[in-house]
């Protein structure tokens, strides 16, 4: 297990390395001078342009910008946005607002979508699960912004039974319409995956044979069928918890919620190279610790699976 | 120098959609701020909070707010003395300016001549890289080759100091209220970054404490006690909240959780009068919209590229595109500048030819296919994340219904990518271009894109008869002198066409029931001190 832990560290070393490499190209190759673009319609004079490129380093060539950048990481400098505001900085603001959004679309989606798929399974083909296929596919088929746009009228603006936008310090409360509407579309997959494998589950010889012995089916649910039908719904949330960590841009968008994908957007939209690679930087090692977290997670769930190197 | 933040893509949602399975809500909405504090939108700040390194229209609404300049302008866009006791000059060049005495900024430093003096010799110090330095260029000492002193600065007691000019300039006083010419006090040039963090300054708001600004969220602004001047706060302060779209915002002032909004957004264009009773303002702005044709493209220079020119302008209707396309929050252009500007005018000799007439059209682009005939396309090249596409291929629909020749719009990723092809004069095609109004002047609408070399002027356009009256128009002594010579500067343009004039922008903005007396300034935002809650 320990060598397994330390196998899967060293492997993120070189994925860290490439990324930040490849990002920082992106950036890099994205059409434009943004400092032009500070200037808006009008155009700066060119001896000020001068030195404004060059104290971003913008007039040096690639790869002598991404060196800038590296070694500035190991002298904890992650760079500073065109503001002036350290990219750490930027980092420790937005991550926990994140985080919380996260955690709260997570609670949503999981245990709803988990409800509702099991009962679903159990009652293949009546009209709860007709209802409930029919839902999903709704939610499913629905892009983020509509479902985001019409919650935020229904709700925010008709009923006024929540914030229309985040309010100062984005509270909990606050974050609820907006985490709702994030975890719309992975309840309706959730949903799915669920009654798909307990549906499986439920044939399964094992089943037969704990009915068999005897047991309540209050036990067998829960312990025998859910548990085994979780694998799949746990890798789906640990990806889709990655996914909510790096940000929703379209709905803290909608929501003005002063989190990661907002902010990330409008720094790749003012070519901020070093906000954007922090950023991608963090995202991709949450990815690396999220996706350790779930194969660790299998073994929990399923004693047969064991790690090796 | 305000720029125009990134007009959000503009997302219409589809038909109303019954959620289903989801009861949400916290409990009913917590309303505005306590008293008499009004809620408005803005956006980040792209820079520090440093008057003179703040070109957008985010940090400068916040500047605005918490300096005060030796002069204010009113809603109509005059200026008025407010730090200045007053300016006066004889020559147009060297100006004496007298400063109000026991003025302190909220720190209780002292504003007097070295606030100023000390500020605009950082802001236009080369090496200081601040963004609105040009707006020092024409003070004697400036220099764009090195570090200099400002020499036309001198000062002449606690509450007096003069300035001069490299040249007569007849609408200095005019430029002092931009926030560029903000005095600074002593204690802001010990560490520029931190001051950019907390600004101290001397207007009718304040920093509500330390750490007001709470990056990407809001900045809280407190009424300054010791302001005695002209724009007495009649509200209890001010809470700026930023918004990644305008959407976001229209949404808050609908549920009740912002009182003022300075830019409905593209999507409600249509139903914002409905949504909002009689709380809406839609009225023209200082902004120009175009598109210029530079002449270095093949069959658009000399009499065959001016036939051309004309023809298009005349091949587009204005009426109908701001009509359909922007629900009227845009207003046709009859000239260069905007209507909110002192001595606009719709009746310039050769308006005419920014008047929808498809035969005149068709007569001159026949008349310029006999001198060359044309070919290949029209293209209109436009940055795709502002929004642009749905005007400028109506634009290039009118022109190809018209003329009959192949036009279309030529779009670019980013506004980043657009800019610097047009700066370093690589695009092949016609393009987008605007301009927005620093200070409230005619001369600024033209002297910045017009003049031969003037830095804004992207598509290299020369006139020696038009630079002329434009120079004696800036150091004419007399106002009304100065103003018919920036119109016969303009009549000129009309006939030149060196960009094709489209429409202004209107500000469309719009206010919740619990505010009242809110007007619109001559830069699109809102008088704030005027604004009265409760």
């Amino acid at each position: 297990m320990a060598r397994y832990l330390l196998w899967r560290v060293l492997q993120a070393i070189p994925v860290l390395i490439g990324t930040t490499f490849l990002i920082y190209f992106m950036v890099f190759a994205m059409p434009g001078d943004p400092i032009l673009a500070l200037f808006g319609d009008k155009t700066p004079n060119p001896a000020l342009l001068a030195r404004l490129r060059a104290e971003y380093h913008l007039d040096e060539p690639f790869i002598v910008q991404y060196w800038y950048y590296f070694t500035g990481i190991f002298q904890g400098d992650f760079g500073t946005s065109f503001t002036g505001e350290p990219t750490t900085e930027i980092l420790a603001r937005t991550f926990p607002v994140t985080i919380r959004l996260a955690v709260l679309a997570m609670l949503f989606q999981s245990i709803a979508g988990i409800l509702v798929g099991l009962v679903s399974g159990l009652r293949k083909g009546k009209l709860f699960d007709a209802s409930a296929l029919a839902v999903s596919l709704v939610l499913i088929s629905l892009p983020i912004f509509v479902v985001a746009f019409v919650a935020q009228y229904v709700f925010g603006i008709q009923l006024g039974w929540a914030r229309t936008t985040v309010g100062a310090g984005a509270p909990w409360a606050d974050l609820v319409l907006p985490a709702l509407v994030l975890a719309s579309v992975s309840f309706a997959q959730i949903v799915r995956l669920t009654r798909a494998s307990v549906i499986e589950t439920q044939g399964l010889d094992f089943v037969r044979t704990a009915y068999g012995k005897g047991l309540s089916r209050s036990r067998v649910i829960p312990v025998h069928i859910l548990r085994n039908s979780l694998i799949p719904v746990v890798t789906y949330l640990g990806t889709d918890f990655g996914v909510l960590l790096v940000g929703a841009t379209v709905t803290e968008g909608i929501f003005n919620v002063p989190g990661v994908g907002r902010t990330l957007y409008q720094a790749i939209l003012r070519g901020e190279g070093p906000t954007v690679v922090s950023f991608v930087t963090v995202m991709v090692l949450i990815y690396l610790v999220v996706n350790l977290v779930i194969d660790l997670l299998y073994a929990v769930l399923d004693p047969r699976i064991r790690y090796v190197k | 120098m305000r720029r125009i933040g990134l007009g959000a893509a503009a997302i219409v949602a589809a038909s109303a959609l019954v959620l289903t399975g989801c009861a949400g809500g916290d409990g009913g909405n917590e309303g505005n701020n306590a008293g008499g504090v009004i809620t408005t939108n803005g956006s980040e700040p792209q820079n520090p909070l440093v008057p003179t390194n703040t070109n957008e229209t985010g940090g400068g609404k916040i500047l605005d707010a918490i300096f005060a300049g030796l002069v204010y302008y009113d809603g109509e866009g005059a200026a008025h003395n407010d730090v200045a006791e007053s300016i006066e000059t004889e020559d147009s060049q060297t100006y004496t300016i007298t400063l109000r005495e026991g003025l302190e900024f909220t720190n209780g430093e002292p504003v007097n001549a070295d606030s100023f003096i000390d500020a605009w010799n950082y802001g236009a110090l080369l090496s200081n890289e601040q963004l609105s330095s040009y707006f020092f260029e024409d003070i004697e000492g400036f220099s764009w080759d090195e570090d200099s002193e400002l020499t036309g600065l001198e000062k002449v007691s606690e509450t007096e100091f003069t300035v001069t000019l490299k040249q007569p300039l007849s609408d200095f006083p005019l430029r002092l209220g931009y926030s560029a010419y903000y005095p600074l006090p002593a204690s802001a040039f010990e560490d520029m970054d931190a001051f950019g963090e907390n600004p101290v300054g001397n207007g009718p708001y304040m920093l509500d404490g330390e750490g007001a600004w709470k990056h990407d969220e809001r900045i809280t602004l407190a009424v300054n006690p010791d302001y005695d001047g002209p724009r007495e706060p009649q509200n209890d302060g001010l809470e700026i909240v930023f918004y990644a779209s305008q959407d976001a915002a229209y949404a808050d002032l609908q549920g009740g959780n912002l009182d003022v909004l300075d830019a409905i957004p593209d999507a409600a264009f249509g139903t914002y009068q409905d949504d909002l009773g009689d709380r809406w303002v839609n009225q023209p702005a200082a902004i120009f919209q175009s598109f210029t044709i530079p002449e270095r493209l093949a069959h658009w220079s000399g009499e065959e590229g001016n036939l051309r020119r004309q023809a298009v302008s005349m091949a587009i209707n204005r009426d109908e595109i701001t009509e359909v396309i922007f629900q009227g929050t845009r207003t046709p252009a009859s000239d260069f500048t905007s209507p909110v500007i002192d001595g606009w005018t719709d009746e310039l000799e050769g308006a005419e030819a920014l008047e929808y007439n498809p035969e005149e059209a068709q007569r001159l682009w026949a008349e310029a296919d006999a001198i060359n005939p044309f070919t290949g396309s029209f293209q209109i090249a436009y940055n795709a994340d502002g929004g642009h596409q749905s005007w400028v291929d109506a634009v290039a629909n009118s022109v190809k219904n018209t003329l009959g020749i192949d036009a279309s719009g030529q779009p670019y990723p980013t506004f980043a990518e657009a800019r610097t092809l047009i700066t370093e004069r690589q695009i092949q095609t016609a393009f987008r271009t605007g301009w927005q109004a620093d200070y409230p002047g005619l001369y600024n609408f033209l002297g910045p894109l017009y003049a031969t070399n003037a830095g804004s002027n992207d598509g290299d356009y020369s006139n020696p008869e038009f630079d002329a009256l434009l120079a004696e128009g800036a150091t004419s002594t007399e106002i009304e002198e100065g103003t018919a010579l920036f119109q016969q500067a303009q009549e000129i343009l009309l006939q030149d066409l060196p960009v094709i004039p489209l429409w202004y922008s209107n500000v469309t903005g719009g206010w919740g029931e619990d505010v009242e007396n809110v007007t619109f300034g001559w830069n699109s935002v809102p008088l704030y001190h005027e604004i009265t809650k409760g």
